[in-house]
């Protein structure tokens, strides 16, 4: 197991209501690693580099950086 | 403003976009070819690489406004948009014309990427790797050759970004190596 391993963190930040959750296009993602950092509450990476997404509601806007930032546009948001 | 000041102005903005575009295109190229995942470097580089290139659209709209302005050599307006019309170095300001025209292009469908097909945003994106050498070209052409500041600069930038392409080009495409060594190892 690497030590790039990180589950998603067990802290939970309080989310206003109707918050989206985040979704993984699990074929377009090239394991950039990034959400892991812009969402950190929500994603952390297996030990290949690619995310493990809690079924958890995230902040719109935070979650709409992290959908920007992703490099191969694999994340989405879902309800 | 004078005549000069307008002069000295578009030089120096020009020289921030030239160091600006190059540095952006090293983040993305240190994008695309990371060799594996690195964390908060990543998001660093890719941050960046989005942000600088719209700082990048100031300097680059003074640089053209000034040019265009200043009366010390004739570029008309239409030069902004329609390359090798300038009366002035018609190939070099054309050559600069053109990787705007190409640069537009790159900012308008990143910044709608999430309407287009990413085959199309690809498409386009590629583009920037004719764009740039383009506007090292137009800097080392036009970098006023008495100023060796000017384009020694520029002559820095190109060694810069050739040599992050080369590191791009000697790398493989990671994700499709990364898969490869997971399907090697087995499912244990
Ligand atoms: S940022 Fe995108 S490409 Fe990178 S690991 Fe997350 S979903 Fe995959």
């Amino acid at each position: 197991m690497s030590s790039d391993q990180r589950r998603p963190s067990r802290r939970r930040a309080p989310v206003s209501a109707g918050a989206p959750r985040i979704g993984v296009d699990r074929v377009a993602c090239s394991g950039h690693g990034i959400c892991a950092q812009t969402l950190a509450d929500v994603v952390g990476l297996d030990e290949w580099g690619y995310p493990i997404v809690a079924d958890r509601p995230v902040e719109a806007k935070d979650a709409d950086l992290a959908v920007k930032l992703c490099p191969a546009r694999a994340l989405y948001l879902r309800p | 403003m004078s005549n000069e000041t307008l002069w000295y102005l578009s030089r120096a903005t020009g020289l921030a976009s030239i160091t600006l575009l190059t540095l952006v295109v090293i983040l993305g190229l240190l994008t695309s070819g990371r060799r594996r995942p690195f964390g908060e470097r990543a998001t660093i580089v890719m941050g960046l690489h989005r942000w600088v290139s719209l700082g990048m659209v100031a300097f680059l709209t003074t640089h053209i406004v000034t040019a265009i302005v200043e009366t010390y050599v004739s570029i008309d307006w239409i030069s902004l948009v329609i390359p090798f019309t300038s009366a002035y170095s018609p190939l070099w300001v054309g050559l600069g014309t053109l990787a705007f025209d190409v640069l537009v292009a790159v900012m308008v469908t990143s910044y709608w990427r999430h309407r287009m097909t990413e085959r199309a945003w690809t498409a386009v994106h590629w583009l920037g790797y004719l764009m740039w050498p383009m506007a090292i070209a137009h800097g080392v052409a036009l970098g006023t050759a008495d100023q060796p500041l000017l384009r020694g600069t520029t002559l820095l930038c190109g060694a810069a970004g050739a040599l992050a392409l080369a590191w791009r080009l000697t790398t493989s495409y990671a994700d499709r190596d990364r898969r490869r060594d997971i399907l090697a190892g087995g499912w244990s």
